[in-house]
């Protein structure tokens, strides 16, 4: 690496077709690991196969396969590739809003009590069994979720505002409900809802089906289309709100917008797959090093960057250990931290 | 006027910051805002952008009270250039002066020539068209300061407010960037520290002083030796420069 190269972005400064270029490559690599991810399994499907059934499903060819391939193709594994593209998608992406309205590099989706509102719901719906079998297990979580992020959101207010108070209220918010799932857990389960728990809060795409595909695509989008709207408005943040004002930013507005978009589509994401760690704190921190801190560019980037990364990690979950699913927390934790380490070597300032 | 500001009065945790103060700077005209630390210079220049609401009093931009005006009107109109605002972000000085076309711009629209222009000539103002590409975490404490200056004139602003511009200058640059204050055809209000330069670039002063105004005008009708020791609490000896014909403040240890 040449002594210019180093601290710079990858394609910062790059023409725009040389963005394009970049962008459709992206869109080819998470289609094709799409369909690793609908080809690869305890029964492996060849990608020929599953080119047919999704054209027969899609616009309504008619190619001979057998209904079971059909079947595990669209109804199992497209279904949860897709969510898994979408919530890697959203996480990634409200982790980058968020670094950049908090000004904070340690900020992610989870900053704002999110996770931790989302499992307390989740555990009072399955082991106190609130909701009397009305409410399901995600949509407990959600409430959780949202409750938490009122409260974290109302704390933060009353306490002046400002990006390092909603932080610290966050803090105190996901320490508040983290120990209200622990008293639950601990008080009134027994072994096999406390080893469910404990597989639900590593996140799990066991069981997704196109009903919560049907939710999550159209937030992460909604979400992804809101954030770009804003991209200027966070690059305004980068000296601070006292700038962004200065630049003629309504930046009570925005934050709120912001936030609010960021909550709801971690509240969403959580609450269908758990809480997977690690995607929202270090893939923008992975696309700021590939296209550089420029909201523009880096939002897109991340939300790609997110996808592939979690379809990539839900294979590997599925494939690493034999006759066994890995949570896909663990699988996100365990491969993108050293890759994380090898950035953050390379990305290293000169002294 | 170009920005006048009448029985202005902000507090901050029940402490009365700004007290009643009055300015009035006419178009094209450079205003040095003097005093001790803690005095309200900061607190006016915040109030007068409208990045704190006045408690009462009322801050106009040529004829139109702030209070009436959208954020983005502002902006386009004033630009600020705060003390020691810093990023841990990895942006180069092209990415930071192209900031201050924000305002200018909506969220979708594309980079056009006329912002390029502005960018550009922003850059050559503050003498750096060359370091476009430097990363802001390589400038020293001088070259930021430069920077910020390039992204407020990028904002092609028609009032300009610098809070203490010249801190971490070294002198030559203090000349320049002051000596291109006074130049510029915009109206600035600039806070200072160094009461020699202060005389020396601006059109008339204002003394601030427990966030009253305790003496404004000419440079040579302010600034006295009863001041400098009301105000400041050093005794000086005050003369016209036989050089530049300026103010010229020597102090007096004994």
């Amino acid at each position: 690496m040449t002594l210019a190269a180093i601290g710079q972005p990858v394609a910062a400064e790059g023409r725009w077709w040389a963005r394009l270029a970049l962008a459709t490559l992206a869109l080819v690599v998470l289609a094709f690991m799409i369909s690793l991810a609908v080809s690869i399994g305890e029964i492996p499907i060849p990608l020929a196969t599953t080119g047919k059934a999704v054209a027969n499903r899609i616009f309504g060819a008619s190619f001979e396969l057998s209904r079971i391939h059909e079947g595990i193709v669209w109804d199992y594994r497209l279904s949860r590739a897709l969510l898994a593209a979408s919530s890697g998608a959203a996480l990634a992406l409200s982790g980058a809003i968020l670094q950049a309205l908090l000004r904070n590099p340690l900020a992610e989706p989870y900053v704002l009590g999110i996770s931790a509102g989302a499992s307390t719901g989740a555990v009072a719906v399955m082991i106190l069994g609130f909701g009397y079998g009305v409410l399901s297990l995600s949509a407990g979580a959600f409430l959780g979720a949202v409750l938490a992020f009122v409260l974290v959101s109302a704390l933060a207010a009353g306490a002046g505002g400002g990006a390092d108070r909603i932080i610290l209220a966050g803090v105190a918010g996901s320490q508040l409900f983290n120990a209200l799932t622990s008293y639950i857990v601990t008080t009134s389960a027994n072994a096999e809802q406390a080893r469910g728990v404990m597989f639900w809060l590593l996140g799990s795409l066991a069981g997704v089906r196109w009903p919560d595909v049907y939710l999550a695509a159209p937030v992460a989008l909604a979400g992804f289309a809101v954030a770009v709207f804003h991209a200027r408005a966070l690059d305004a943040f980068t000296f601070g709100v006292d700038a962004a004002a200065a630049l003629g930013i309504a930046i009570n507005r925005v934050r709120m917008i912001l936030l609010g978009a960021t909550a709801l589509m971690t509240a969403a994401m959580v609450s269908i797959v758990g809480s997977i760690g690690f995607v929202g704190l270090v893939i923008p921190h992975a696309a700021r090093f590939l296209v550089g801190p420029a909201h523009g560019r880096l939002l897109p980037a991340s939300a790609l960057i997110g996808a592939i990364f979690m379809v990539t990690a839900d294979i590997v979950s599925r494939i690493i250990v034999p006759q066994q699913i890995l949570p896909i927390g663990v699988v996100t934790a365990l491969f993108g931290a050293p890759a994380f380490a090898i950035i953050l070597y390379k990305a290293r300032r000169p002294v | 006027m170009s920005i006048s500001v009448r029985d202005v009065h902000w507090s901050a945790g029940g402490a009365m910051i700004v007290d009643g103060i009055n300015i009035e700077v006419a178009p094209g005209r450079t205003l040095g805002l003097l005093g001790p630390n803690g005095s309200g210079k900061s607190s006016l220049l915040r109030l007068i952008c409208r990045l704190r609401n006045v408690k009462s009093g009322v801050v106009s931009l040529g004829n139109t009270d702030i209070a009436a005006m959208s954020r983005l009107d502002i902006a386009r109109r004033v630009a600020f250039v705060e003390q020691q605002a810093t990023t841990d972000a990895q942006v180069t000085v092209l990415d930071v002066v192209r900031l201050g076309r924000t305002p200018h711009r909506g969220p979708l629209s594309p980079w056009s020539s006329a912002d390029d222009a502005a960018v550009h000539a922003a850059l050559c103002h503050v003498g750096m068209p060359g370091r476009a590409g430097q990363l802001w975490h390589t400038l020293s404490g001088g070259e930021r300061q430069r920077v910020h200056i390039a992204r407020a004139l990028a904002q092609t602003p028609s009032e300009l407010l610098l809070d203490e511009p010249t801190n971490h200058l070294d002198i030559q640059h203090q000349l320049e960037i002051l000596g291109l204050v006074a130049r510029l055809p915009v109206t600035s209000i600039v806070a200072l520290h160094d009461l020699n330069l202060a005389a020396m670039f601006c059109d008339s002063l204002a003394v601030l002083h427990r966030g009253k105004v305790v003496a404004a005008g000419a440079p040579e009708d302010i600034l006295t030796e009863r001041l400098m020791a009301d105000v400041f609490g050093v005794r000086a000896h005050i003369e016209r420069s036989a050089y530049h014909g300026r103010c010229h403040v020597q102090y007096r240890i004994d």
